[in-house]
């Protein structure tokens, strides 16, 4: 039969249900429909989104898992006593963290009862544009008067001009739930930070890991490339193997099970093969669109991307239907984004506020085994707005006090401001490598937030002895060619 | 009697105690008694403007004997051991969580004291090297060296072998920082030890009593029962005196939760030694504060964090008349750090009134010089100085505690926003799930500007320093609402 709501969001994930539930506390009327289709490689999950099931949060978990692993050879500098060998169980690790993702599907599932949100197990797709049927074998349909939020996320693409990509390769949605190790682990390709963090825990939990580049690595991130550089470079000395300026041309399978990858390498003119374990593609995620039926109620979608067009209050080119998250065109693919702007339309929608998401200085953290947090403009970025003559780069390298004792390279432990030139020197932009990047930069998030600048970031005492502190004393430019290494207090 | 003088002027010669008049040109243009963060970054920044600038360092052994290299508390016995030795204890802990992640490797796991004793000395050795070179490279002038007034722009330098020299100066810093307390108790300078000499102890210290309630107790506290050891904290009244208390209370119930005993209203009256030892086997004996009970325990080792006391008293700060506050020893100056003294200047833990900080001292001394030399007019800021406390969880602070917020603003006028969160890493391992928690007053009179933020959770220090630089900024309760998480961090809390 036929229900009514004042807001049905298609999709469960961060942005969706943050928008249900901040819309329950008005008293509305609200349903969410879930439903995740298996990949190609039979992987599904339950209530909660990319971020819950098959993003940030395994992602941290077998980060730490991989980190715990340096952190037991750091142990031994310190004194403790560690009988080799010491060896790394990946199902142990596997099921402990699916144990935890299934706790966080029913965490949400219990959310949502609490709050009154009716809850769907179904894949949504628009009849018209008030109604959303439910495609479920008796085809439910689920009508709404007033508003529909889109929130359907994206899933990994393939490679799909590459033989055997799909039928042997696995994605990030297959990875985490794996109950086998994956063993030696092929990564072709490095268009998002997916695959180095991947890479790099694989690497840190003692799998034989390789990644293949094709050109540079984190486009988009940096386009100086600096940071972008010095996180892979981390990885090299780590153990990641790195197979520069290749890309593979077809995968198949052997009678040993194993998969054989063939690749070209552009630099020599060669053709290459080797045989792996787990080929693991991450080229990217693609909008979940394709059941939603956006064409016949006029949705428009970026041509190129896929993506949905959105205006800066998160309306699609059709009154009343809404979209946000990471299938929104121009939005960046976070999880905080997503809960913010699904929060800030429901209180739109239905507490008369009027305050629209803000996208600016919205900081990140790439979680590879040295991790990259930033926040604010890239070196590139700023250049390109402002010119190299009116910005200001601060750097330094510098040492965790932790890694001395440990013995630990700290060669790409770096950081770099970028400012206004000008007055006040307003900060444009702050990079961070090194443990604990993600705490770093936060705060100082929040600082750019409030205009920060240059004169009140020198005014601020440090906290000793911490790798933050090193922001407060950034002091020497790039423009000075000075040696940027930082010495003793 | 001494006479004020113009700085630009060069002085008149005055007798002084019978010693010869002073001469018309001095010897250096700053001299800095004490080669910690504050005098050493002070003496660099001075050598930079091309003045002629000495440091005398001397460190008077402890009453067990102990002694260190240039560089000061921070460097020796302060922070950086601090943090290494914590850092072991982490890792102790990151050793059991790491099993709940997969990894596997014999039950039993020990920690060897002398591993890490001798790592972290070699350290700090690197530390005191690398500074002597910096001085050198800088063109300061460096002495091991006991420095004292003996009268108008005139010290004596005394090295360890007695041999004195005097020297002359048109300014002075003094920057001598502090050393422990003792508690004035039968045998507790012949058998007791003190965070001077814990960070060198060439053995294990055992079962360990720690007498106080600083930062310093319960830091050191936390990473002895970190590392396997027995340890109990006696304590006189409350913990963390200064600190908010509420968070102070949380720093305690986890320690406690983890293992640490606490003796609550407890003084030691006497310690005696049972059996000679490294270490050996102490009997101390307690009085309670709010009865007539006495107890008795036994320890290997017994800890004095007490508080700490300034080196003013034997500098000879009445022979060129500066003034000190007589009961605490601490030196009141002015904004300019500045003493009564108008050519004597001060900075660091013997400040009155001020943080006892080495990134405090080193701006604050560093600022200093730059005014004098190189005609700037920044003062220090001393206001919202963030602080973090290195105990087992780690507690990180920028601003006013609750209870001081009250008191200036009044309860209706602050509002407090709260959380407790549980850090994603700590999930797998099933560690506590109510223990970090973070909270923010905010002065409703002024558009909710955040004037306390107070963190409790793993690396507070790296939480807290953003934090810090937005509370410079004035930032208000709506700008951290419009700031986006970074997701899955403690920080997005």
């Amino acid at each position: 039969g036929k229900n009514e709501y004042d807001l049905l969001v298609i999709g469960g994930g961060s942005g969706g249900l943050a928008c249900a539930k901040e819309a329950a506390q008005f008293g509305r009327k609200v349903a969410v429909l879930d439903y995740v289709e298996p990949s190609p490689q039979g992987s599904s999950w339950g209530l909660g989104g990319t971020c819950v099931n098959v993003g940030c949060i395994p992602k941290k978990l077998m980060h730490q898992a991989a980190l715990l692993g340096s952190a037991l050879k750091d142990a031994q500098h310190y004194g403790w006593n560690i009988a080799q060998p010491v060896h790394h169980t990946w199902s142990v690790m596997a099921q402990a963290v699916q144990n935890y993702v299934k706790s966080l599907n029913w965490g949400h599932r219990v959310q949502l009862q609490d709050k009154k949100v009716k809850y769907f197990n179904m894949k949504g797709s628009f009849s018209d544009s008030h109604t959303v049927r439910g495609l479920t074998k008796a085809g439910k349909e689920v009508s709404c008067c007033y508003n529909i939020v889109i929130a359907t996320g994206g899933r990994p693409k393939y490679p799909t001009q590459i033989a055997g990509a799909l039928e042997y390769g696995i994605t990030s949605d297959d990875l985490f739930w794996l109950k086998e190790s994956p063993g030696k682990t092929l990564t072709p390709f490095v268009l998002s930070y997916v695959s180095l963090e991947c890479a790099g825990f694989l690497t840190g939990i003692g799998l034989d890991t390789t990644v293949m580049m094709r050109s540079i690595p984190l486009r988009g991130f940096d386009q100086a490339n600096q940071m972008a550089s010095l996180v892979t470079e981390h990885m090299e000395s780590y153990g990641t193997k790195f197979l520069k300026r290749c890309f593979p041309t077809k995968v198949e399978k052997l009678e040993s099970n194993r998969l054989q990858v063939t690749w070209k390498n552009t630099e020599l003119g060669t053709e290459e093969t080797d045989s792996f374990d787990t080929v693991m593609w991450a080229v990217g995620r693609a909008p979940d669109t394709k059941t939603l039926n956006l064409e016949t109620v006029g949705v428009k979608t970026n041509s190129e991307t896929g993506k949905i067009i959105v205006d800066a209050s998160e309306a699609t080119s059709v009154p009343h239907i809404y979209a946000i998250g990471d299938i929104t065109e121009g939005r960046p693919e976070l999880t905080p984004t997503a809960i913010a702007a699904g929060k800030l339309l429901a209180q739109r929608l239905f507490g008369h506020s009027s305050e629209l998401m803000d996208y600016n200085n919205v900081p990140t953290t790439v979680f590879t085994p040295l991790e990259y947090g930033c926040v604010g403009l890239s070196e590139e970025a700023a250049v390109q707005c402002h010119g190299s003559d009116n910005i200001e780069v601060f750097h330094a390298y510098y040492k965790p006090l932790e890694f001395t004792v440990a013995e630990r390279d700290a060669t790409q432990c770096y950081m770099k401001m970028v400012c206004l030139r000008e007055r006040e020197q307003r900060i444009l932009g702050l990079h961070f490598i090194g443990p604990n990047a993600g705490e770093v930069i936060q705060g100082f998030a929040l600082g750019i937030k409030c205009g920060a600048t240059y004169p009140q970031l020198m005014k601020t005492v440090g906290i000793h002895p911490t790798c933050a502190e090193e922001v407060t004393k950034l002091h020497i430019t790039k423009r000075s060619g000075l040696d940027a290494t930082v010495t003793g207090c | 009697s001494v006479q004020a003088h113009k700085e630009d002027k060069p002085q008149k010669p005055v007798e002084m105690n019978g010693l010869s008049p002073v001469p018309d040109s001095y010897d250096y243009d700053l001299i800095v008694i004490g080669g910690g963060s504050g005098g050493l970054a002070a003496s660099k920044e001075a050598a930079k403007y091309g003045k002629k600038v000495m440091v005398l360092d001397f460190v008077i052994p402890t009453p067990q004997g102990g002694s260190w290299g240039l560089g000061g508390t921070c460097v020796n016995v302060g922070c950086i051991p601090k943090k290494l030795m914590h850092q072991a204890a982490l890792l102790g802990q990151a050793l059991q969580d790491s099993r709940k992640f997969g990894w596997q490797f014999t039950e039993e796991v020990k920690h060897n004291w002398m591993t890490m004793i001798e790592s972290v000395q070699n350290y700090i050795g690197s530390l005191n090297w690398g500074y002597r070179v910096s001085l050198r490279d800088n063109k300061v002038t460096y002495e091991n060296a006991y420095g004292e007034f003996v009268g108008p722009h005139t010290i004596k330098a005394t090295n360890k072998r007695g041999v004195e020299k005097l020297y002359t100066a048109e300014r002075f810093l003094i920057a001598t920082g502090e050393r422990p307390r003792y508690l004035g108790i039968p045998g507790d300078k012949e058998y007791c030890i003190s965070s001077d000499d814990l960070f060198s102890l060439p053995y294990c210290p055992g079962k360990t009593l720690v007498v106080g309630a600083s930062y310093v107790a319960l830091e050191c506290a936390g990473f002895l029962a970190g590392l396997g050891l027995d340890v109990t904290v006696m304590v006189r009244s409350i913990l963390l005196r200064g600190f908010d208390q509420d968070m102070a209370n949380k720093i305690g119930e986890y320690m406690k939760e983890h293992g640490v005993n606490f003796i609550r209203e407890f003084v030691p009256i006497k310690v005696e030694q049972v059996e000679e030892g490294t270490p050996g086997r102490l009997k101390v004996t307690a009085k309670s504060t709010t009865g007539n009970q006495v107890i008795e325990g036994e320890y290997n080792t017994v800890l004095l964090a007490i508080g700490r006391d300034p080196c003013t008293r034997k500098i000879g700060l009445d022979k060129v008349g500066v003034n000190i506050n007589e009961k605490t020893g601490k030196i009141p100056v002015n904004d300019e750090e500045q003493t009564n003294v108008p050519y004597v200047y001060a900075i660091g833990d013997i400040l009155q009134d001020k943080l006892e900080l080495t990134p405090v001292a080193i701006q604050a001394g560093r600022l200093l010089v730059r005014r004098l030399y190189a005609g700037a007019t920044t003062k220090c800021d001393y206001v919202n100085v963030p602080t973090t406390v290195f105990t087992p969880l780690e507690y990180g602070a920028c601003g006013y505690s609750e209870e001081t917020a009250v008191e200036k603003f009044g309860e209706e006028n602050i509002e407090v926003y709260h959380s407790h969160f549980w850090p994603l890493e700590w999930t797998v391992p099933s560690r506590d799930n109510n223990k970090c928690y973070a909270k923010i007053i905010c002065n409703i009179q002024d558009n909710e500007r955040v004037i306390g933020f107070h963190v409790l959770g793993p690396n507070a220090g790296e939480v807290t320093q953003g934090f810090a630089a937005a509370i410079k900024c004035g930032m208000t309760k709506e700008q951290l609402d419009n700031t986006v998480g970074i997701h899955p961090v403690c920080a997005e809390v």
